[in-house]
């Protein structure tokens, strides 16, 4: 006798947490301050951010350092549009997607050439070129920059409030949507690629599984995510310039520190890191450069003791999976096989943690 | 003669790029990792040289001498201490334990030394020239540069391949497990590439920071010229580095002749260029 | 100090997660040549390596001239006089020859190998010195590799299969020159796929099934179906 499901107590309970979570987030503009509503927006501005490179990196293997190439691009591309177009900001979100999509396509061509670890910092190079290329474009303020001419944002809403509600709903779209995009794909044939990707390059080509196809589809996804975010960002911001909107300590190292200490390789673990370095910033926010310290610090120690992060220490300690990309087989015949603790043997999800454990631990 | 002039500066100035670079080959040659702090170490020697020369009035060059032996002595814990830790088939660990540590360096030096540019005063070299040809200066400094990258790849290339420890480096290199059975710790062999990695970047730091300004914050384009030469020159190849430090600094020049603004754009160009038509670089190890 | 030079008692050892030695014991004394047979993934090479300190993954006790060696590291075991020709032979392929012998001999143990010495014994190597070992046919590169071994003066040499991928003539050669390599004393443990060949020159052997000893002793004492039996566990 046995079922095979994906759920377990832990998942279904938070996935009603979540639906009731994001219904309060929802109406967040018609509770909360202004103050509030932008410190909520730029949570799940880094959600978001947090989400895609740990699908990157995390799941893939793909170790760049260079997304806030797309997070510039996705910036000036909302100035474009607004600028010379003047249309309406929000339309420049799915715009941005479209035009890096095949944009990073041509990135991938030169960067996936290059082994994994120097691979981290051809995507830095990349994204140099981009910051570098934009600063010398005067018709988007060169070096300097421009601002988000108040006409522009007229298009979106004629008040200041309904303008801020609506640039928090995207961008909380922006961020549950990463999440659960994350997690759909996951459970995906693509999530079954790279698992087996993950656990052996060699294992999957002989399955025939195209890695490099699916490494490509995976970053330019993610990059074209990305640039959806970069928009929004800008648009919450009114002003861009090449130094800040390629900056890699904002857009990459932020975001690294967050997965890393949350637990990479997991779904929870960019979620729970994020909310982590908000709090932290309440704290440290005014020390600047020991804020970095810190967190740098933090991300070094937690590689080195606990790889796989707070959820993953978690999750271990407890068995526990909000989101189960995995199956679990209940068996009830064999009680025996598990010393009778949990009456379940935890598929995929606890797979890749052992693998992972083990690879470490050699 | 702008041109020319132009060109022959930028093959000095590669001297300096190949120094960022060989240092970057080492450790990937022996340990397989990428040190993404490189860039930001060198940095971190070039402010340990202002200290030692602030504290005793020593000159840049003669302050290598006890900046190489402290850069060394930090790779060399830096490696067994935390590094050796990171090792394995996952490139994850050690990338961001190094990324950590870049951002942490940076921070610390903005901390110590605050945001202002720094430079090493190297006294009448600093200024000094000779004409090559007319509308030709070759300046002292530069040119101690250049021959001081020769110096150290031809150093570096005789620890190599003509000595017991270069011999181990490359056994521990070519299969960690049989190098074990040949009585080497592997952990002190890394430790010893880092150690000689760091010696190299002590070197760059100083000479960097005695031709031009620099600030905590200097370190990542560092790292990157060093990996682009790496890339251009063809992995392994230390002589292919010095060629790829050369040719990066070549196409910036010619890129601040255009305007200024191009220079290091031209430099990104020329690197991607090279990874499109010739991926594996220039002078790939292999092809030898 | 007994004549006794390697013990093992109750050995375990793990291969990744699956044990792959199960209390097994085993003394070897001074000057014994000891063949090591058994089916393949019995255990054999685990054996080796968890000696040679290759496997860290074992309990149990292995006793090399009266001291523990079981925690120690590969690159400790190797000065304390034992030394491992790999399956596979595992030569540096970055290095010449030569480079590769002189590694062999990093630990300088005293005694009579050195470079001379393997070229006297292997006297086509001296040719191929400055040659990229990898380059070198399979015969060369065994050479090679055993003279690496050698060249740390062991006082207990493993060989890891022997003749494995090798040509008969080649095999010969090299089976020719075995009481040149352990001569002085050495004392060795060779795997060997080569059974008949194996027993003719081991002065005992042990044989190895599923992790276990499944028969031991002098070669002369038992019947080839009886050591059949043993390797094939019927």
């Amino acid at each position: 006798m046995q079922e095979v499901t994906r759920a377990t107590a832990a998942s279904r309970f938070a996935l009603a947490s979540a639906i009731v979570l994001v219904m309060v987030l929802a109406a967040a503009p018609y509770w909360g301050s202004t103050a509030s509503l932008r410190l909520l927006g730029e949570i799940m501005v880094y959600l978001a951010l947090a989400s895609l490179w740990n699908l990157l990196a995390g799941f893939t293997g793909l170790v760049s350092i260079g997304q806030q190439a797309y997070v510039g691009f996705g910036g000036y591309m909302l100035f474009t549009i607004c600028i010379s177009l003047g249309w309406n900001p929000l339309y420049a979100i799915p715009i941005a997607a479209l035009v890096a999509a095949p944009i990073s396509a041509l990135v991938a061509v030169l960067v996936f050439r290059l082994n994994g670890a120097y691979f981290a910092i051809g995507t830095w190079v990349v994204a140099e070129v981009f910051r570098l290329g934009f600063a010398q474009m005067s018709s988007l303020g060169g070096g300097s920059g421009l601002s988000l001419p108040i006409t522009v944002m007229r298009e979106m809403a004629s008040t200041k409030a309904e303008r801020e509600a609506l640039i928090y709903w995207a961008a909380l779209l922006l961020g549950t949507g990463s999440i659960t995009i994350v997690y759909l794909l996951l459970r995906s044939r693509i999530g079954l690629a790279l698992t087996a990707i993950r656990d052996s390059e060699v294992a999957s080509s002989s399955l025939g599984v195209s890695i490099t196809r699916v490494k490509l589809l995976v970053y330019v996804a993610v990059a074209a995510a990305t640039a959806m975010v970069g928009a929004l960002v800008f648009m919450q911001k009114l002003r861009i310039a090449p130094n800040a909107a390629f900056s890699v300590t904002d857009w990459t190292a932020f975001v690294i520190f967050m997965v890393v200490i949350g637990g990479i390789g997991t779904i929870e673990g960019p979620i729970i890191g994020t909310l982590l370095y908000f709090v932290l910033r309440q704290f440290l926010a005014d020390f600047g450069s020991i804020y970095l310290i810190v967190l740098g610090g933090l991300a070094i120690l937690v590689m080195m003791v606990a790889p796989q992060g707070i959820w993953g220490f978690v999750a271990n300690r407890w068995g526990l999976s909000l989101f189960p990309v995995g199956y679990r087989v209940k068996l009830q015949a064999m009680p025996a096989y598990n010393n009778g603790k949990e009456n379940e043997y935890v598929g995929r999800n606890q797979a890749h943690r052992d693998v992972a454990a083990a690879r470490r631990n050699r | 003669m702008d041109w020319v002039n132009g060109i022959v500066q930028g093959v000095l100035v590669g001297g300096l790029f190949a120094l960022f670079a060989t240092g970057l080959s080492l450790i990937f040659g022996v340990m397989r990792i990428v040190n993404i702090a490189h860039g930001d170490m060198i940095i971190a020697c070039a402010y340990l040289a202002f200290t030692i020369i602030q504290l005793s009035g020593l000159h840049p060059l003669v302050s290598l001498l006890i900046v190489i032996p402290i850069a060394s002595l930090v790779g060399y814990l830096l490696q067994t201490a935390i590094l050796n830790r990171t090792l394995g088939k996952d490139i994850l660990p050690p990338l961001l334990v190094t990324f950590g540590l870049s951002i942490i360096v940076q921070n610390g030096l903005l901390e110590v030394y605050s945001a202002d540019s720094r430079r090493l005063a190297a006294g009448p070299i600093e200024t000094g020239s000779f004409p090559l040809a007319r509308g030709i200066d070759i300046g002292y400094l530069p040119l101690l540069t250049f021959l001081t990258a020769v110096v150290v790849v031809a150093g570096l290339q005789f620890v190599f391949y003509r000595t017991e420890i270069g011999r181990s480096f490359r056994a521990v290199s070519d299969d960690p497990e049989t190098s074990q059975l040949m009585g080497l710790d592997n952990r002190k062999v890394y430790g010893l590439a880092m150690a000689l990695c760091l010696a190299v970047v002590a070197i760059a730091g100083v000479f960097l920071a005695t031709r031009s300004n620099f600030d905590p914050f200097m370190g990542p384009s560092r790292l990157i010229f060093g990996f682009e030469a790496v890339i251009i020159g063809g992995l392994g190849n230390l002589w292919g580095t010095l060629v790829g430090g050369v040719i990066l600094g070549v196409a910036q020049a010619i890129g601040a002749q255009i305007d200024p603004g191009w220079q290091l754009l031209a430099g990104h160009i020329a690197f991607l260029v090279i990874l499109a038509i010739r991926p594996e670089g220039l002078f790939p190890r292999g092809a030898r | 100090m007994s004549d006794v030079l390697l013990e093992i008692r109750d050995l375990d050892a793990f291969y990744g997660d699956a044990q792959a030695l199960f209390l097994l014991s085993l003394a070897l004394k001074r000057g014994e040549m000891l063949a090591l047979i058994g089916a393949n993934g019995a255990g054999k090479s685990t054996l080796l390596k968890s000696i040679a300190g290759l496997v860290a993954n074992k309990r149990g006790e292995i006793k090399f001239q009266g001291r523990s060696i079981v925690r120690r590291h590969a690159f400790e075991i190797v000065a304390e006089g034992i030394a491992l020709v790999p399956e596979g032979r595992k030569l540096f392929t970055s290095l010449s020859v030569e480079e590769n012998l002189r590694l062999g001999g990093k630990v300088r143990r005293s005694g009579n190998w050195s470079l001379d010495a393997i070229y006297e014994l292997f006297p086509v190597l001296k040719d191929k010195r400055n040659v990229p070992a990898t380059l070198l046919s399979g015969g060369q590169q065994q050479m090679v590799a055993i003279g690496r071994a050698l060249m740390s003066n062991p006082e207990l040499l493993l060989i890891d299969e022997l003749s494995l991928g090798l040509a008969p003539l080649v095999i010969k050669d090299i089976y020719d020159l075995l009481p040149k390599i352990v001569q002085n004393g050495l004392s060795a443990i060779l795997v060997e796929q080569d059974v008949t060949r194996a027993l003719r020159v081991a002065s005992r052997f042990m044989c190895i099934l599923e992790g276990r000893v499944s028969l031991e002793g002098k070669p002369a004492d038992f019947s080839r179906d009886q050591v059949t039996a043993a390797y094939f566990g019927t």
